[in-house]
């Protein structure tokens, strides 16, 4: 099989699309947004509970999507749990980057590793919104509070 | 396996490849299975060497100069009208309108034919199955004016019943707008049986025929059709040109669409009069080259058995349809009875945009999405689909390829 297709849906890809982690809804939120990709559809909610340190305490996604998008959001709401805002959102810089196929220095040691599965993306231009959908969404959602809708 | 052999055996023509220069390309390394022409279709030497060799040697602005070239092409411009109206069988030539593609030819009805007649509560009565581009226009008319949609189902089976469209329609309905053939289900509307029901209670009908104008016969005549819309690059033609078919006795009644060169006849500082149809709807400088180049795809298409091309493609269609019959893990969104040849489907635990991702690494083009869709989309209860359309290009090793990649889909997704 094509190495990239085999990168791009390597078995933890499949394992976080087929079980999201951190997946349903999330009564307690202090934040939340929704994304949408016009392209194909698929929407994705973004629960997050924001303490007054500037912690995120918990955060959940649902929504619909391919494995790509799904896979993403689980492997974003699996790390991004107990960091500060300003954490996540240097984690989504350095995500950002690398599934653009570019460098990405901000992420280090342990970050740079998990997420090294998602690099593959890069190789397919035409999919890397379905990885950055619930990033986006979660950046939004931690701007605008509970009224955040990003397309 | 017999029912395919079978299809095969009254399947005689033989698709002109050679035509085609892309398809002897390879993507990744694997032969070019074009499967998306419902998207856009590819375009043989013959277009394209007529829009160079017209750009070469005959080229300058249309209804403008007095000079040589300006006359040759408008010559050029004037004959691909004709084409069009033999194409499409209308009375006159005049009753074509040129436009930059099938959205721009319904827009143009909405803003130039219906908005004038709606009155709040008025009813315009369209199809689950349309596409965006005959839908958003619709919508138009309702945010602005209070126009009411009027949605019209189709069975499971993704099939139109007609007795629905009398159901639909009323004393408020001001337009019936609907696809001649589904760029998703593949269903093809019987127009005619519309057009005889909506004329019965005085109601005009559009057929958006970006679809069906390619595939099936669209004789706007014997149909007695208002509008028909088709677009250039569907039809093996350029992007950037489509036309509208418009009853003389509308076009004339209708107000302008575009402002600007061309439509006028004549300007002064306080006052502005208009051209008569079908200039009077084309303002500024048209697609001059699109226009030669859709005249040599109609003449292309016009070198074929149309039947014999239509047999093909539906054979095309029943040997996917039959090769996917046995998977239990796909479903196939639109089987209605003399559908044309699109084959839309779901796959249990597999998006359609990651199937289509696999099938791309096996060079096999196919779409993947809502299609510009989607209300059907939720009239099936579905985000996407994948969807394989087949043109007179298309072959049985086509096919083939396509069940082989979506075999492999499953076992890297499933």
């Amino acid at each position: 099989m094509d190495d990239s297709l085999r990168e791009l849906y390597q078995e933890v890809i499949l394992d976080h699309s087929r079980h999201p982690r951190h997946f349903g809804p999330l009564e307690a939120a202090t934040h939340e947004g929704e994304g949408h990709n016009p392209l194909c559809g698929d929407r994705v909610k973004i629960y997050l509970v924001v303490d007054d340190a500037g912690r995120i305490a918990d955060i959940k996604f649902e929504g619909k999507g391919c494995a790509i998008s799904q896979a993403s959001a689980s492997l974003m709401t699996d790390m991004i749990a107990g960091r500060t805002v300003a954490e996540a959102e240097k984690l989504m810089d350095g995500f950002l980057h690398m599934v653009k196929g570019e460098d990405a220095m901000d992420l280090v040691g342990d970050d740079r590793e998990r997420l090294d599965i998602m690099a593959g993306v890069s190789a397919f231009p035409m999919r890397v919104k379905c990885a950055t959908l619930a990033w986006h969404t979660m950046k939004s959602a931690l701007e605008h509070g509970m009224a955040a809708k990003t397309t | 396996m017999m029912a395919q052999t079978k299809l095969r055996a009254v399947d005689s023509f033989v698709p002109p490849r050679g035509d085609f220069e892309i398809l002897s390309r390879e993507i990744y390394g694997k032969p070019l299975v074009y499967l998306d022409s419902a998207a856009s279709a590819q375009k043989p030497r013959q277009v394209l060497q007529a829009m160079t060799a017209f750009a070469e040697s005959e080229y300058a602005n249309v209804h403008r100069g007095v000079h040589y070239l300006s006359a040759t092409a408008t010559e050029r411009y004037e004959g691909a009208r004709e084409a069009v109206r033999r194409f499409l069988n209308a009375a006159q030539t005049d009753e074509i309108v040129f436009t930059k593609g099938g959205t721009e030819a319904i827009n143009l009805v909405a803003a130039s034919f219906l908005a004038p007649l709606i009155q709040p509560g008025d009813e315009i009565v369209l199809t689950v199955m349309e596409h965006h581009s005959n839908i958003v226009p619709w919508h138009f008319l309702r945010e602005r004016q209070g126009a009411v949609l009027k949605w019209v189902d189709v069975r499971d089976d993704g099939s139109l019943d007609i007795e629905a469209f009398d159901a639909a329609i009323g004393p408020k309905t001001k337009l019936v707008a609907v696809a001649h053939m589904s760029n998703v289900l593949g269903t093809v509307a019987p127009l005619k049986e519309i057009v005889t029901r909506a004329h019965a209670k005085g109601v005009p009908v559009l057929a958006d025929g970006c679809q069906g104008a390619v595939h099936e016969t669209a004789d706007v005549q014997d149909l007695d059709i208002d509008f028909y819309a088709i677009t250039g690059h569907k039809l093996y033609g350029p992007t950037g040109i489509g036309a509208l078919y418009g009853k003389r006795a509308h076009l004339k009644t209708m107000r302008p669409f575009n402002g600007g060169g061309e439509m006028i006849r004549e300007v002064t500082q306080d006052l502005v009069t208009y051209a008569d149809p079908p200039a009077r709807f084309e303002a500024g400088t048209p697609p001059i080259i699109e226009s030669v180049g859709l005249a040599a795809a109609i003449d292309y298409m016009a070198g074929f058995d149309r039947a014999a091309v239509k047999a093909h493609e539906a054979s095309l269609l029943a040997a996917a349809r039959e090769a996917v019959r046995p998977l239990n893990w796909l479903r196939v969104v639109g089987d209605a009875p003399g559908k044309g040849a699109i084959l839309s489907f779901e796959t249990e635990g597999m998006h359609a945009h990651d199937v289509a991702t696999i099938l791309d690494r096996e060079g096999v083009a196919v779409r993947a999405g809502h299609h510009c869709a989607q209300p059907l989309m939720e009239r099936f209860g579905t985000a996407s689909t994948t969807r394989a359309s087949f043109a007179l290009y298309n072959t049985h090793a086509d096919v083939e390829a396509l069940v082989a990649a979506l075999h492999k889909a499953r076992k890297i997704l499933g």
